[in-house]
């Protein structure tokens, strides 16, 4: 699938006032690709979204469209379709109008704006409201008419700023598992706004980590969620617990007083670094089994899974299980060697 | 609050007193003959079948055309006004939308005999013209010059409205336009003019109400026999002494303005579309 960028952002620098919001920005964008800007509110990822758009021109730095620099060609005359945050339907048109909306800029005829749109709207499941008035939609109808009126336009990328923000949990589910679809069918490329984690991890092929105006990783959810290589990253997705510790030598790290083995590789003898362990990795053993001895201080039923807060000798870890233990019980944990991640220090 | 709502007692009624009662002695004015007393009524359409005559007709017509004329210039000079305003940051904008205004805060009777030293025959605009040897125009008691005094005291009316329903609009939307390939141009046909028109609509309707029943602008520069709807009823009330005559017309009047603002506030998208 990777085959050839569509997009390539090169060392792309954005100031407004006198705030720097993007930062050197170094980014490939794949063909067919589901890709997903990830971050906090003013890490830049909407700017990105925008400059790629055309409604905001980079101080500094190239957007390479197949090959060709359109860092400074209007909105109108790229290849690309957004769906807005709000998404910016036209009030005083309908359904229909609102749909056809593009075709009828180009000139195209009727009859092929009819079946064009028809077809449209019976992929975003909305056949039948052609005539309602946008502004009577709930927002999840409003949402569908916003993606169809920018993928009649046969767009090479859609772009899409936290198009789910707006909706209620149980809506957005549904909609991140329809766009994925859509996706899969229209078979371009969709590069999705949001600072929702579990957004990006379930709907990704590709997910970019933004902080401050810069990427801080960019890799597929499973990389970006195994194997954070800064802090922020791990910090940002996930919970985790975040210990500082030396490495020794190739897959042998030490924290907490005891050396562990682990699988990560290429790090200065005696580094200091810090490692990343989930939750859901710490293992509860019998205590003649485990190599962190612990007692549990606090526990809060989660619905699937119980988190434990274990006090040891140096720090407090925070433990998932299903198990059911008692608070003020003592309880071993080891870790196994793939579920530790080494970072550099950030 | 509600300790406070008693408040309100005295000014419901110095309202009634002060609005709704000469509004309804107009009404009775209309439809009574000149010869009442307190104790004898005649009520009759007299009145209103007097306003059929070609003189008036043709007095409702002039006003029409200068309304319709002044209304058109006003829009089409305010419209870029307030658009080009739009562009600017906010802090800019409050400054121009200032200078728009500050012609208001002089009196209209100052503003109108400047027009007169200005339009006169041996005015600042003719003795110009006379230098760079060109033949000065009479400006002064025609049309060109009602038309000039009343856009000049009408068009920050027209300004404001639209430059309000510019700078509320959803920029979004023209985002979306430009998004979906609309050009400029299109942007503006399209979106643009759309979103604006309650503004427009409340320009229109400001202006075209305010000219037709001006009267002093037309006195000044247009003449004593310059005759538009505003100065028919007052020479009836003040000159003639024909109250009924004149109630009768500005009763046809306030209903006229009434079903235009109706027809304009059914055309208006915002009125619908948010309720």
């Amino acid at each position: 699938m990777k085959d050839k960028p569509i997009i390539e952002l090169r060392d792309i620098s954005k100031t407004f006032g006198d705030q720097q919001v993007l930062r050197g920005i170094d980014l490939d964008i794949y063909e067919n690709e589901f890709l997903t800007l990830l971050g906090p509110s003013g890490c830049g990822k909407t700017t990105i979204l925008r400059i790629i758009g055309g409604f905001e021109e980079p101080d500094s730095g190239k957007v390479l469209f197949n090959g060709i620099n359109i860092a400074k060609l209007p909105p109108y005359k790229r290849e690309v379709n957004t769906v807005f945050q709000k998404y910016a339907l036209f009030p005083f048109l309908n359904v229909y109008d609102n749909v056809a909306f593009g075709l009828r800029l180009k000139g195209m005829t009727d009859e092929i704006i009819d079946k064009k749109v028809s077809q449209m709207l019976s992929m975003v499941g909305l056949s039948g409201y052609e005539n309602r008035d946008v502004s009577r939609l709930s927002g999840g109808q409003q949402q569908r008419v916003a993606i169809a009126r920018a993928l009649i336009n046969e767009p090479k990328v859609l772009l899409l700023d936290e198009p789910l923000g707006a909706l209620d949990a149980k809506l957005r589910k549904d909609m991140q598992i329809e766009l994925k679809k859509i996706q899969k069918e229209v078979g371009i490329t969709f590069v999705f706004v949001t600072h929702d984690q579990e957004e990006a991890l379930s709907m990704s092929d590709t997910i970019v980590v933004l902080n401050d105006g810069v990427i801080q990783q960019i890799g597929t959810p499973i990389d970006i969620y195994n194997e954070p290589e800064k802090r922020f990253v791990a910090e940002f997705i996930g919970e985790s617990n975040i210990i500082s510790g030396n490495m020794i030598q190739d897959c042998l790290v030490r924290f907490d007083d005891i050396d562990w083995e682990c699988v990560d590789k290429g790090f200065r003898p005696n580094e200091e670094i810090e490692v990343v362990l989930r939750p859901e990795d710490m293992d509860v053993v019998p205590l003649d089994k485990a190599k962190l001895h612990g007692k549990i201080v606090s526990k809060v039923f989660m619905g699937v899974h119980y988190e434990y807060f274990v006090e040891t000798k140096y720090r407090d870890y925070k433990v998932h299980t299903t198990e059911n233990y008692q608070v003020g019980s003592e309880i071993g944990l080891t870790i196994d060697p793939y579920d530790i991640q080494v970072m550099h220090l950030s | 609050m509600k300790h406070f709502k008693g408040l309100a007692y005295p000014y419901v009624a110095w309202s009634f007193a002060l609005i709704v009662l000469p509004l309804l002695l107009i009404v009775l004015y209309a439809v009574t003959a000149g010869d009442n007393s307190l104790v004898t009524i005649h009520f009759t359409l007299d009145n209103f079948r007097k306003i059929g005559d070609p003189v008036y007709l043709n007095v409702f017509a002039k006003s029409l055309e200068i309304g319709l004329i002044v209304t058109g210039v006003c829009l089409l000079m305010a419209y870029p006004l307030a658009y080009i305003i739009s562009w600017f940051s906010d802090e800019v904008q409050g400054i121009l939308i200032l200078t728009v205004t500050i012609p208001m805060w002089i009196n209209t009777l100052l503003r109108t005999y400047a027009w007169i030293s200005l339009l006169s025959d041996n005015g600042l605009i003719s003795q110009f013209l006379t230098k760079l040897g060109l033949e000065a125009p009479t400006m002064m008691y025609t049309n060109f010059a009602v038309i000039i005094g009343l856009v000049c005291d009408l068009l920050p009316f027209m300004v404001i409205p639209i430059h309000t329903s510019l700078t509320k609009m959803d920029y979004s939307l023209v985002e979306a336009a430009k998004d979906l390939g609309a050009n400029n141009f299109q942007t503006f046909r399209k979106i643009i003019l759309k979103l604006s028109l309650p503004g427009i609509i409340n320009g229109v309707t400001l202006v075209f109400l305010c000219s037709i029943s001006s009267f002093v602008v037309p006195v000044l520069l247009g003449g004593r026999q310059y005759m538009l709807i505003g100065n028919l009823i007052e020479n009836q009330f003040i000159s003639i002494g024909d109250w009924n005559f004149g109630s009768a017309i500005s009763v046809l009047l306030a209903i006229a303005i009434l079903l235009m603002m109706s027809l304009m506030r059914r055309i208006d998208p915002e009125e619908k579309g948010e309720a």
